[in-house]
């Protein structure tokens, strides 16, 4: 329909104004400096001696196995978080069994563990000297521990925890926009429960299932806390990048930085190609199909067991991490719990500045970050939704680019660019300055708060900013009452992830951090290497409760509407 | 608005304005949405825009609302060109296709809207807000959240969004074709109403011509960018200036007849029938003659002058009944009763039962 092309059009209009084509160049050129100028710079520094770097890196039998471990642990994490998050999504919107609420409730609890954090948990529960581990060994009578955390293994368990996650939420989103009628239409027709599930419900679920798996995978191959602490001698390329650079072979780390990133985009590339040949739009509203009860006696009873248990498992990290923060330092040595404890590792951390000032310097800078991250996204999601000028193509690019770049590549970036100041070549002295880590927090946060922006300006009405300027509205006004109400759901909710991203971030602090404004996470990586585990848990407590708090402060709902 | 305050009866209606299209094109790459469109609205007069999706109404809405450019030509209010105007200083209340409510805002804070946007204070134009609300029969609802109000409502609070501003010109897009048939009928009769006593000057597009002949003076008819014709309701059915005009406004055959001028001679298997022209004075000798429905009736096969047919089929349409018969040369015309006259497969006599009938020279 000719009239309905020209609405879509006029959604994004012609900026008939210069101001706003004037904006759109500056925001342009910031994150063409901030974002794509770094990243460059790591891709040109690999070939600084021409092929050499390259060279050295293809003899290099640790790199070529940290480039192999680090592929078959992301596909292995995929595989791992599918078979979890997919029946855990359709057990739970598809079923109604005693405990089914308790379970929805914790299930998505993995995530809002900072990433760290998550390893000092499991380091509590599953490690050598760990609860589970102990319990097992005393219940088996062993003389050593039934198994070591550590290896291949021990990184694919802990990321099956926390990256399940993704697939639950997306696949459990998919099957809540499900048509229920589809299903009972191909049931009218004949087919049976494993037909429906692998030619219909299956194929409707693949944006949803692909999205999520390509979030696991860029997340697996990003992830570096796992590798870091439970690798033992095993390389990824994450720390491999990080121990190459602490050798001074700077050159081969950007080699490595870029392999990073490329193995990364080309998953990207490649997993939105599968996603785009498989996009369905049900062409009737249809109804959510109604969860059934279990009709087995035996699923029945077995039900709310296995609810406890996966409940259990679900919970006890954060437990542990808690119980651990009042127990007492060295005082846990070989008892299968914590044998005294203390309000001493919280007191130390209010009182003793030196401890506290890991607390201060991230709330610090995540708030420098996320309120950056705000204006600048805001900005850039409404000329990139809501106008139309030339380049807009390479800004929705540059604010999505940061995604697609795991955080060492990104902080690598950071450290190579920002490394001397140098007005010719655009360089500012950052590194070793306090500004460098808001900085990286900054740009690791523009995909989250930009995209989640859009998706909300994109579901306003286009004609909503007519009707408030054909009433009258001049531009400051529809800004004000119309436009970032708008925008409001996705701002908050990006803002929300940026924040928690940014308070808990340990990736990219870990290359660029100084001891002045070390964050909390670098914090407690040195408890756990000075053995203080009731100081590192203290301060995985607290991190965690600034995780609740911001979620909180998102969730006030905005003025109420007076009339 | 089926209760209408008493004050707007008095209304002055000075702040309403006439509007002038002159040679009005707007491109869009290689297609002509609007092509040097020229029309006139007087001060106080409904007029639609019919036309079929992609006929360049909804575009010229647009132009004449400020929110898109024009190529070329010039739209004037009260004879001054507007065009550097944005849409902020038109003072055009606009009724939105899909209504446009500001969804965080309460209905009342909706209607006042314009009013916050022209300063006035709050306690102000939340009365004003009310009283609007009132006028169109929703009063009390001005503390809902605008998700709670059906389509219906929801039009309204659109309308009285755009009439508390006191706009010189009232602009509305397909403002009924989200509403159900029954509620849609109602809405046609109350909007004239309404229009006709707060004498707005107002400029309506719709695809669907059973609302524009409802409500407005006179129907502009657009198709492919381009005005075919403009008149009362009346005159674009009984006297279309074109083909297209007769085809699109109501049900017709079209068949091919000779212009005398006064009268025209349509022939059909060798039938000769001699009718008077509604509109004559145009050009004699071939022409296309407009049979409308209700201008044609059964007669007994043997009549003289009848052509004869075969009923191929029969539709009840409520009021009446409407035959497809099925002539000589491959003529098939419509024909509308008040009773059932005929069945399928009959073998009937077509007349024309009333007179004059339009021709058009293509």
């Amino acid at each position: 329909m000719h009239e309905s092309r020209v609405e879509t059009a006029s959604r994004a209009r012609p900026s008939r104004h210069y101001s706003s084509t004037a904006g759109a160049l500056l925001l342009t050129a910031l994150l063409l400096w901030a974002v794509a100028y770094p990243n460059a710079a790591v891709v040109a520094g690999s070939f600084a001696k021409g092929l050499d770097y390259w060279r050295t890196f293809a003899a290099s039998p640790a790199d070529r196995e940290a480039l192999w471990t680090s592929l078959w642990i992301s596909v292995v994490s995929v595989i791992a978080a599918c078979v979890i998050g997919v029946p855990l999504a359709f057990l739970l919107t598809r079923r109604a069994f005693l405990g089914r609420r308790v379970l929805q409730a914790v299930a998505t609890l993995p995530a809002a563990l900072p990433p760290l954090v998550g390893v000092v948990a499991f380091l509590f529960l599953y490690g050598e000297s760990g609860v589970v581990t102990r319990t097992a060994q005393a219940v088996l009578h062993l003389d050593t521990p039934p198994w070591t955390l550590s290896g291949a293994w021990a990184i694919v368990f802990v990321h099956a925890y926390t990256l399940y996650v993704y697939v639950y939420l997306f696949v459990s989103a998919g099957l809540e926009r499900y048509d229920g009628t589809l299903d009972e239409a191909a049931a009218g027709l004949g087919a049976s429960t494993l037909r429906r599930l692998v030619r219909v419900t299956l194929p409707m679920l693949t944006p949803a299932l692909v999205g999520s798996m390509l979030l696991v995978f860029m997340s697996s191959l990003g992830s570096f806390s796992a590798p870091y602490v439970f690798g033992g001698g095993l390389r990824v390329l994450a720390t491999q990048i990080v121990a190459t650079r602490l050798n001074g072979a700077l050159g081969v780390s950007y080699v490595e930085t870029t392999v990073l990133a490329v193995s990364a985009v080309a998953a990207l590339v490649v997993l939105r190609w599968l996603e785009g040949r498989r996009r369905y739009v049900s062409a009737g509203k249809g109804a959510t199909a109604a969860r059934m009860r279990l009709r087995s006696p035996v699923a029945r009873a077995a039900a709310p067991l296995a609810a406890t248990f996966i409940v259990l498992i679900l919970v006890l990290p954060h437990a542990m991490v808690v119980l651990v923060s009042f127990a007492r330092n060295g005082a846990w040595t070989t008892q299968v719990l914590p044998p005294e404890y203390t309000l001493d590792n919280f007191r130390r951390l209010m009182t003793d500045p030196e401890l506290w000032r890991p607390v201060g310097n991230s709330v610090a800078m995540a708030a420098i970050a996320t309120a950056a991250d705000v204006i600048i996204c805001a900005a850039a999601a409404w000329l990139i939704v809501l106008r139309r000028f030339p380049g807009r193509w390479l800004l929705a690019t540059l604010v999505a680019l940061p995604w697609a770049i795991p955080g060492t590549a990104i902080a690598i970036g950071l450290a190579s660019t920002f490394n001397r100041t140098d007005l010719f070549t655009l360089r500012l002295l950052l590194v070793g300055t306090f500004w460098i880590l808001p900085l990286a927090y900054f740009v690791r946060g523009i995909p989250l708060v930009a995209s989640a922006t859009e998706g909300s300006l994109r579901q306003m009405d286009p004609s909503l900013e007519d009707a408030a300027r054909g009433l009258g509205a001049g531009w400051w006004m529809v800004l004000r009452r119309v436009t970032i109400p708008a925008a409001r759901p996705g701002l908050v909710a990006g803002a929300t992830l940026a924040a928690i991203m940014a308070v808990g971030e340990f990736v990219a602090s870990v290359v660029l951090y100084t001891h002045a404004n070390r964050p909390i996470s670098i914090d407690i990586l040195s408890q756990l290497r000075a053995f203080d585990f009731g100081t590192a848990a203290a301060e995985s407590t607290l991190l965690i409760c600034l995780v609740l708090i911001i979620t909180l402060v998102a969730r006030v709902p905005p003025r109420a509407p007076v009339t | 608005m089926a209760h209408g305050s008493a004050g707007e009866g008095a209304r002055d209606d000075s702040r309403h304005g006439s509007l002038s299209l002159r040679e009005v094109t707007r491109r869009f790459g290689a297609t002509v949405a609007v092509d040097r469109l020229s029309l006139d609205i007087a001060n106080g007069e409904l007029l639609a825009i019919v036309g079929a999706s992609g006929s360049g109404k909804t575009t010229t809405l647009r132009i004449v609302a400020g929110y898109e450019p024009a190529d070329s030509g010039s739209v004037m209010l009260d004879g001054r060109s507007i065009a550097s105007l944005p849409p902020q200083r038109r003072d055009f209340g606009m009724v939105f296709q899909h209504y446009a409510l500001f969804p965080h805002l309460s209905v009342a804070e909706n209607v006042a809207f314009g009013l916050e946007a022209r300063g006035v204070a709050r306690a102000d134009r939340l009365a004003r807000a009310h009283a609007a609300l009132e006028s169109v029969g929703l009063s009390g609802a001005g503390a809902r959240a605008v998700q709670s109000l059906s389509g219906g409502e929801q039009q309204r609070v659109a309308l009285a969004r755009a009439l508390i501003i006191e706009p010189r010109v009232l602009l509305l897009d397909e403002p009924l074709s989200n509403l159900d048939p029954t509620l849609r009928r109602t809405m046609r009769d109350e909007l004239r109403a309404l229009f006709r006593r707060q004498r707005v000057t107002a400029l309506f597009v719709t695809h669907d011509q059973e609302d524009a002949f409802a409500i407005a003076d006179r129907v502009a008819l657009m198709s492919h960018g381009r005005l075919l014709q403009v008149g009362p309701p009346e005159v674009l059915y009984e006297a279309p200036a074109t083909r297209a005009v007769a085809e699109f406004v109501g049900r017709a055959t079209i068949v091919p007849a000779r212009d005398e001028g006064t009268h025209a001679v349509i022939t059909i298997g060798g039938v000769e029938r001699r009718v008077r022209i509604a509109a004559p004075g145009g050009s004699t000798g071939s022409a296309l003659a407009v049979l409308r429905p209700e201008a044609l009736g059964f007669a007994p096969p043997d009549w003289p002058d009848a052509w004869l047919g075969n009923v191929r089929a029969r539709r009840f349409a409520g009021a009446s009944y409407a035959y497809q018969v099925e002539l000589a040369d491959g003529v098939t015309v419509e024909v509308s009763t008040s009773e059932r006259l005929a069945d399928e497969g009959d073998r009937v006599g077509i007349r024309i039962v009333r007179e004059p009938i339009a021709v058009v020279h293509e």
